[in-house]
């Protein structure tokens, strides 16, 4: 299907030696919810730039249909929606409209469309009311559900998101999986916060050292306290994977919606 | 309402196209600039017409005093000591001695700040400074500039508020100079904030990257120039322009 991710053998390195990937084989489907986790300096975030062709390594790699590094970035960038850790990075606009109209004004579309993704993208993360407020008079949780409206309003078939839940208090995190539950998307979450993606994916990829350890289903993962210690994880204490119902979920079906 | 916009937000001069306030409220300044001291009556006409301004558009003195004495005490400054260096007839000024060119200089060059910072504080208050920014953008204001302006004014918050962090953080660890070898450390807070600074603009870059940017700064509203605009310049021009022919 056409948003599926297909990396084979993806290598990257920084100009200053450290490496980023080291030979990454990933592959995720259409409709599906992966959690990529692992500790700091895994090349979590770097794995990301590379879905938008904002860095580009060697290997292959095949996202949404197109072949990063050969095909248009422009359609790569269309189809793939990055919402990066820090809001304040991702909303650059003067007003939150303004901000969550750039990308679909970019894509050259008219402007009652533009409108109406605009307020239906404000509509999905609860924001409709702040359109025209500044960034900057937005609490952190606030300023976070606009910045995945920004994306949102591009409608990608792939959505990825960095750390959605990083300094969040309690109760704005639990408010954000409920809105990121009810996105029906092909997602891709980067985060340490595993009990967000016990929570939200079935599915997840352990990332260390710029390898993938492993990959499987998120609870059989997580029960496996060795694995995760000898990458620098862990449950929070207390917590426990049978509070949460079973998969599969009754969530909508994802392959409704993707183009 | 935004904040800062004061005012009646539903008053005829908000509600004016913000290159019409633009241009009007700069050649208001212009009119003031360009006009030497003995044309007097022009800068009554050009104190009239930002009056006029500020009652339609309800903005009280309180806020626009509040506003101009963040720059005015600043240009007054500077001319409070003309009259004492420029040599010219001596006036006595009880026990002071001051030059009556001096002093001249010293009333038209306050004139010309007061009216200038008015105009300014005014635009201000009823105009955002998104509008301010797409108001220059259309008026073919270079783009790099517009943008440059764009950035500061959104960022220009995050950066204070690293500011402060940074400094409640030397003064959590006790930090207090006393003299001037203590301040280094105030060295290494500018120089990590100008680092944090430019790894942010890398990271915005590529977060526009991401959302498709293409050089440009696409715009979601559209200015419209209508009649009342058009009156509003024509007004003012007309009023500006004839007290200065006549002074």
């Amino acid at each position: 299907m056409s948003c599926a991710i297909h990396a084979r053998d993806l290598r990257f390195a920084y100009p200053n030696g450290v490496v980023g990937l080291d030979g990454v084989d990933l592959h995720v489907g259409h409709g599906e919810r992966v959690a990529i986790l692992g500790p700091n300096g895994a090349g979590k975030t770097t794995l990301m730039l590379h879905l938008n062709a904002l860095l580009t390594g060697t290997g292959t790699l095949e996202v949404a249909g197109l072949r990063v590094g050969d095909d248009d970035v422009r359609d790569l960038r269309a189809r793939v929606g990055l919402v990066f850790q820090d809001p304040d990075d991702q909303l650059f606009m003067p007003t939150v409209r303004e901000d969550v109209a750039f990308g679909p004004l970019n894509l050259g579309l008219s402007r009652p469309e533009v409108e109406d993704r605009v307020a239906r993208a404000l509509e999905a993360v609860r924001m409709s009311e702040h359109g025209d407020r500044a960034p900057h008079q937005l609490s952190l949780g606030q300023r976070r559900r606009v910045a995945i409206a920004t994306v949102l309003a591009m409608e990608p078939s792939l959505l990825v998101l960095d750390e959605p839940s990083a300094n969040l208090d309690p109760r704005t995190r639990r408010e954000l999986i409920e809105t990121l539950d009810r996105i029906d998307r092909t997602m891709l979450i980067v985060t340490h916060d595993l009990p967000l993606a016990a929570t939200l994916c079935e599915r997840s990829v352990l990332l260390s050292a710029g390898r993938v350890v492993a990959d499987g289903d998120t609870h059989e993962l997580l029960e496996d306290a060795a694995l995760l210690g000898a990458h620098d994880l862990e449950l929070p204490e207390g917590f426990s994977l049978r509070s949460l119902p079973a998969w599969p979920r009754s969530r909508p079906a994802a392959s409704a919606s993707g183009p | 309402m935004r904040p800062d916009v004061a005012g009646d937000p539903r008053s005829p001069i908000h509600r004016l196209d913000p290159r019409a306030k633009l241009l009007g409220l700069t050649g208001i300044t212009l009119v003031a600039v360009t006009t030497p001291l003995h044309a007097w009556p022009a800068y009554v006409a050009c104190a009239a017409a930002l009056l006029t301004i500020a009652s339609a558009a309800r903005v009280t003195p309180a806020t626009l005093w509040r506003r101009a004495r963040l720059v005015l005490p600043l240009v007054l400054f500077v001319g409070v000591f003309v009259p004492f260096v420029r040599e010219g007839d001596p006036v006595a000024l009880g026990p002071l001695t001051v030059s009556e060119q001096g002093l001249q200089t010293f009333a038209t060059v306050s004139a010309k700040a007061i009216i200038g910072t008015l105009s300014a504080v005014l635009l201000g208050a009823t105009t955002s400074f998104p509008d301010v920014l797409h108001a220059l953008e259309r008026l073919k204001t270079p783009k790099l500039l517009v943008l440059i302006a764009a950035f500061m004014y959104r960022y220009l918050f995050t950066i204070l508020d690293e500011v402060a962090r940074m400094r409640a953080a030397l003064a959590a660890r006790g930090y207090a100079p006393r003299h001037a070898l203590q301040a280094q450390a105030l060295g290494r807070v500018a120089t990590a904030l100008f680092l944090r600074s430019y790894e942010r603009g890398e990271r915005v870059h590529q977060a526009m990257l991401a959302r498709g940017w293409r050089e440009t700064m696409p715009r979601l509203d559209t200015l419209a120039f209508a009649r009342a605009d058009a009156l509003f310049l024509a007004a003012l021009a007309t009023a500006l322009l004839t007290a200065r022919a006549l002074a």
